[in-house]
């Protein structure tokens, strides 16, 4: 424990260094250029590992719109990732629409679907939310399970891949690239948006709901706007998912799915950008890297959830509260 | 089978399994209003609950036979061993956050529940059990349906529960505690009520009802497995915001119309049983838009 302590004193330290503004861009450039140069050099095993990376990442920004900047708890971000992919999936595969038109559709169920089940559930104490979430994931999972239009238990198959630039998409460095720009895009989103009124208004809702309220901030607007972005960035990740696999079936939207998504944002940092993309890092490389804890993986998961909560709440890399 | 037949078919299942309901929305709704904590486990100990008898069941039947001697000392051995893992789970999990933000506490419930569900994952492989006893398929046969004696004695197991959780809540010392602290905490913590105690009480006693109703759902459909918590979990919460979510009458009241609407609706044209569990959900969201504090909750507005 005192080990574990110190470590974090030392990461502590790390991040404060960062804080320097000068630094920091050097590290991103860095990063970034690392990023780019990989496919060069790395295999197709370490690619694939990094593109669902930048999957998850771009997940977990979604739901850390949700937990992190407006502090309510979505337990079935699946549900709108499904929500995405299905879209895409049937309207590419069934109808022969082309990829790109099928994102606004996502877009638009997505959204939807987060206001149906925000609209009602915002209104009263945040914890209905909680378990509204829970059940609408398992809910929507039955759906796509008992549908015809959805493939039932077998699922979908044979979702067209899309051409960009007259690049036909079908290696793995194209999705890796093609995910990247997805992560750059939903860091810079929620970038703005924490920086906006918007966000400014979550963070004093996740403060203190009622204060927030006496000073004219519509409460439960404001978090139905958190809640439907979050649910639109999950549709969006879907859509990509779905040209990716070019197959999904309903058991890819379990309820561990959105467990795991919640767990990357809380290990990482509620709320912060680079902490939300370092959690999401370490949910894809953990189960690589100990391939042996296999089927207990998510009783770790459970307990590791617990412990942070306890001992470190605000995660591995903290949102620096002014 | 008559339209008729059909219907008191269906009342007998309704009544049965939203007494299941009941019995799982009481632990729900009574951590609810003493610590305002939805509590996501909940219907993962319902699941501990229905292997913890299983497991003594295999113990004693030995002895005892897999009558209902051997189902009533598993049953009782059950409620005991989850009640206090229950109190164990609050001690650990819950106790060092009450005071922290609530998203803190309602993200440590999930974990306890993945923790839960998955260490039984790992223990039975992921397979079925065979929940075996001696139980016959006597009963007493209305037309062409037949009420067996196993279900008559579920019915009044629960109801006997029930009745004697009410009168624990209304007649001892220990129930009133609880309903003062679900009032007022800081009051009575100034009155002398021990509060860490009587929450864990209050776990002990939502646990212990779990247990019994997991371990009865064992009796009646004759297999358990480790998913067979999650499901129960959301509709138990479901009859619990039916009823009032903080109200004990109310959650027993909840579980049986939860039943009964499930039982009926899955005869309903358009809602095969496939689609049962998304019935019950939109109910629950049909609720939360018109009647959020249910039949007999109470109507204050409550926020974070």
């Amino acid at each position: 424990m005192k080990n574990l302590i110190a470590q974090t004193r030392l990461m502590d330290g790390i991040y404060k260094a960062l804080d320097n503004k000068l630094i920091r861009y050097g590290v991103y450039l860095l990063l970034v250029t690392l990023v780019i140069l990989t496919p060069l050099f790395a295999n197709n095993y370490v690619l694939e590992i990094l593109t669902n990376t930048w999957f998850y990442v771009v997940l977990c920004l979604g739901l850390n719109i949700v937990v992190g900047y407006a502090g309510l708890l979505d337990l079935g971000y699946a549900a709108f990732f499904a929500i995405g992919a299905y879209t895409t999936g049937i309207l590419s595969s069934v109808f022969g629409m082309n990829f790109w038109l099928t994102i606004p559709f996502s877009i638009v169920l997505s959204g939807i679907s987060g206001v149906v089940i925000g609209g009602p559930t915002l209104r009263l104490r945040s914890d209905y939310l909680a378990i509204v979430t829970l059940g609408f994931g398992e809910i929507t999972r039955l759906v796509v399970r008992n549908l015809s239009i959805t493939g039932g238990a077998s699922g979908l198959i044979g979702i067209n891949r899309p051409t960009v630039f007259g690049v036909y998409l079908s290696k793995i460095n194209h999705f890796y690239y093609m995910f990247f720009i997805l992560v750059l895009i939903a860091i810079f989103v929620s970038y703005r948006l924490y920086h906006s009124r918007l966000g400014r208004a979550w963070q004093y809702i996740r403060e203190d709901e009622d204060a927030a309220e006496a000073m004219g901030i519509d409460r439960v607007k404001f978090k139905l706007y958190a809640f439907v972005i979050g649910a639109i960035f999950g549709g969006v990740a879907g859509s990509f998912f779905a040209i990716k696999m070019t197959a999904i079936s309903p058991e890819t939207f379990i309820f561990t799915q959105s467990a795991m998504i919640l767990l990357a944002v809380v290990l990482g940092g509620m709320g912060k950008i680079p902490g939300v993309v370092l959690g999401a890092g370490i949910l894809v490389l953990f189960p690589e890297i100990f391939r042996a804890v296999g089927q207990s993986r998510m009783l770790l998961f459970g307990i590791v959830l617990i412990v942070i909560m306890i001992f470190r709440p605000q995660g591995i890399w903290p949102d620096r509260r002014n | 089978m008559s339209l008729q037949e059909i219907i008191l078919q269906q009342l007998i299942n309704g009544i049965l399994i939203g007494s299941f309901y009941s019995l799982v929305a009481l632990g729900y709704t009574m951590v609810y209003g003493i610590i305002k904590l939805l509590n996501f486990a909940h219907g993962d100990i319902y699941m501990v609950g229905a292997f913890v008898g299983f497991v003594v069941l295999g113990l004693v039947s030995g002895i005892l036979g897999a009558g209902w001697a051997g189902i009533i000392i598993s049953m009782l051995a059950s409620m005991l061993i989850v009640g206090l893992l229950g109190v164990g789970i609050q001690r650990v999990a819950y106790r060092p956050l009450l005071k922290a933000p609530r998203l803190s506490i309602l993200i440590t419930a999930v974990g306890v529940s993945l923790v839960l569900y998955n260490f039984v994952m790992v223990l039975t492989n992921g397979e079925f059990m065979a929940f075996n006893t001696d139980l016959s398929f006597a009963g007493i046969d209305l037309g062409s349906v037949r009420v067996t004696y196993t279900q008559m004695i579920l019915v009044i197991a629960t109801a006997s529960l029930m009745l004697g959780l009410h009168w624990f809540i209304n007649k001892t010392m220990y129930g009133r505690a609880m309903r003062a602290i679900a009032i007022d905490q800081d009051a009575c913590r100034l009155m002398g009520i021990n509060v860490n105690k009587t929450i864990a009480l209050t776990f002990f006693v939502g646990s212990a009802l779990a247990a019994a109703a997991g371990v009865m759902a064992g009796v009646y459909y004759g297999s358990i497995n480790f998913f067979m918590g999650f499901v129960i979990g959301l509709k138990a919460f479901t009859a619990a915001v039916i009823g009032g979510i903080g109200s004990i009458p109310g959650a027993m009241v909840g579980g049986l119309i939860l039943g009964l609407l499930e039982a009926i609706g899955t005869q309903l044209p358009m809602v095969g049983s496939e689609w049962k569990d998304v019935f019950a959900f939109v109910i629950l969201i049909l609720l939360l838009v018109f009647k959020p504090t249910g039949i007999l909750g109470k109507s204050e507005i409550e926020r974070m």
